[in-house]
């Protein structure tokens, strides 16, 4: 016999859907079926059970092989390396829990280690303009029962949120917005012809790089002023009628993502989009929300505001909390050189860094706590996998709208298997006695 | 002489490279789904080559082996797609600008054939650029 659990959140991306249902075995064992969810978060929950999967700490040799290790002398190593450490880079932490983080964060403090999680390659630019101008902002449950104009400025749900439209920004009937997908605008700005951008109603296909000015002819245009003919590559008229439709619109929402975190201007596109998104609330209603990515990034960052008061970029390495992007943020440290010891959960920096960033990580002490073989693995010394969070282990997560909601655990780990809470608070304890900390 | 062309690099995510990470980065199939870089038609034109051919693609920041599609998602000629993942950030421009954030997305790019060149796996391809010794 089987068992369906219902209502299971699913941990892949910022979405975090919580209508799925998962079938496992009667024993709680072993996971069968996934229902509800989107391919990517399906592949997550099915690759738990996958048979090649690493289940012991595994150390690097000096031949390059791996050794197996148990988890007290795995928590030996990650402690006594950060103990040792001048200035270790604690990094990650977007796909574990907020428990996990928050234990994370008392080891930081300990040894003095600069923090950092995944924003840093996505919406980091996002956080100094929140910092900068303020964030307008909604939950999704009011985008899905009020919102009739969509934008979606340099994102793409369709590959990367799958089922954002369905469940909150385009197709849902809510309550103000009773025939889903007919009563609802959508505007798409993006480079490529997206999947995204191939269902809009108006889509400007902007120059790559070139969303600044992009944003500031539609700031233009909702004051009537005079444009010139072409702005970004996308013709005045087609600026006016994108701006005429935002105006009209009951509440307008911008969704945001890579397109303009990641492009050059970087936190001062972000900067004019809530502009726009201010501008606009001269007219009608508007509010703006980054798609975040990893299912709780949004998490991480909440997690270190409350305990350090910043919500990435984090160096302790003077006893107190400073925040300054560019000199504290991940990337610069490692590519300056500053850091000798590297500490990486939840997170594959080796993958998703620039080669320039991940080269240091390979000549010096590391430590990469994560259920999958990845890049980061690959070039670190210790190799500790842990539970699947949102599989096997529950814990609190941050939607990418500030919503939190608590993981479920639906099946057992592996035998023996400890999660990253778990193994955290060993290398906390550990790391404790070395430093006589009471 | 090799022809080439120059394209402006943008990388981000595909649910192809979702559904890879997610059932094994040490697998073929995330090669499959992110070691490509998807160009445009005419570029394919441009360059003269088929697709599905092998090309390397450099930037001032290094280079790297992958193999050239069609863009699922275009047309959008002039620039040039590569999932996110270990051959994108092989040449994206590390550079932050005191942001924090590397310019993930607008790195000119030089691409020419390179039919007889292999495409690394996602985790050897990082250890060999970090001389990481594999037992």
């Amino acid at each position: 016999m089987t068992k369906t659990v219902t209502d299971v959140i699913c941990p892949f991306c910022g979405t975090l859907c919580d209508d799925i249902e998962v079938v496992v075995s009667d024993d709680g064992k072993q996971l069968l079926e996934v229902f509800n969810a989107c391919v990517i978060g399906s592949e997550k929950f099915l690759h738990s059970q996958a048979k090649d999967r690493v289940t012991k700490p595994r150390m690097r040799q000096e031949d390059g092989s791996w050794k197996d290790v148990s988890y007290d002398e795995a928590a030996d190593y990650t402690a006594a390396m950060l103990a040792k450490a001048k200035k270790p880079l604690m990094y990650g932490w977007s796909s574990t829990n907020c428990e996990a983080q928050s234990v994370g964060n008392e080891i930081a403090e300990i040894s003095r280690a600069c923090c950092d999680n995944t924003a840093a390659v996505c919406h980091g630019t996002t956080l100094i303009a929140v910092q900068d101008i303020g964030l307008p902002t909604c939950t999704l449950g009011e985008v899905k029962n009020r919102a009739d104009r969509i934008i979606f400025w340099g994102c793409n749900p369709a590959h990367a949120h799958p089922r954002h439209m369905s469940r909150y920004s385009i197709f849902p009937r809510g309550f103000f917005t009773g025939k889903g997908q007919m009563s609802r605008k959508m505007v798409v700005v993006d480079p490529r012809v997206t999947d995204t951008a191939k269902m809009a109603d108006v889509h400007m296909q902007v120059e790559q790089g070139k969303d600044y000015e992009l944003l500031n002819a539609l700031r233009v245009a909702f004051r009537g002023e005079w444009l010139p003919d072409v702005v970004a590559g996308i013709p005045k008229e087609k600026i006016r009628e994108a701006a005429d439709m935002m105006k009209s619109g009951r509440f307008v929402i911008i969704f945001f993502g890579m397109g303009v975190t990641q492009s050059l201007s970087k936190n001062h596109n972000i900067d004019i989009a809530i502009a726009v998104t201010k501008d606009l609330n001269e007219y009608t209603k508007c509010s703006i929300m980054p798609m975040r990515g990893h299912y709780n990034v949004t998490g991480s960052g909440e997690v270190f505001a409350w305990q350090f008061g910043f919500p990435y970029s984090i160096d302790l390495s003077r006893g107190f909390a400073r925040y300054n992007p560019g000199d504290t943020s991940s990337i610069d440290l490692l590519t300056r050189g500053e850091v000798d010891a590297m500490f990486t959960i939840g997170s594959d920096p080796g993958a998703h860094f620039p080669i320039s960033a991940v080269k240091p990580i390979a000549n010096m002490p590391s430590v990469c706590i994560d259920p999958h073989m990845t890049p980061t693995s690959g070039v670190s010394k210790l190799h500790v996998p842990v539970a699947f969070n949102g599989v096997e282990t529950g814990g609190n997560c941050y939607r990418m709208d500030n919503v939190p909601i608590d993981c479920r655990k639906v099946v057992e780990p592996p035998a023996g298997m400890l999660t990253d809470e778990q193994f955290l608070v060993m290398v906390r304890d550990r790391l404790k006695k070395l430093k006589g900390v009471a | 002489m090799t022809k080439n062309i120059t394209l402006n690099l943008i990388s981000g995510r595909t649910i192809q490279q979702g559904v890879a990470i997610e059932s094994g980065k040490e697998k073929p199939s995330y090669r499959t789904a992110a070691g490509i870089i998807e160009m445009d038609d005419a570029d394919f034109k441009r360059l003269g080559v088929w697709k599905n051919t092998n090309v390397k693609v450099t930037s001032d920041h290094g280079s790297v082996v992958v193999k050239a599609v069609e863009s699922a998602q275009g047309p959008n000629p002039g620039i040039a797609f590569i999932p996110m993942g270990p051959w994108a950030n092989a040449i994206i421009d590390p550079n932050t600008y005191s942001t924090g954030m590397p310019t993930f997305k607008g790195t000119p790019v030089k691409i020419e054939v390179a039919i007889n060149e292999p495409i690394l796996l996602g985790i050897e391809l990082v250890q060999k650029q970090c001389g990481v010794k594999v037992g």
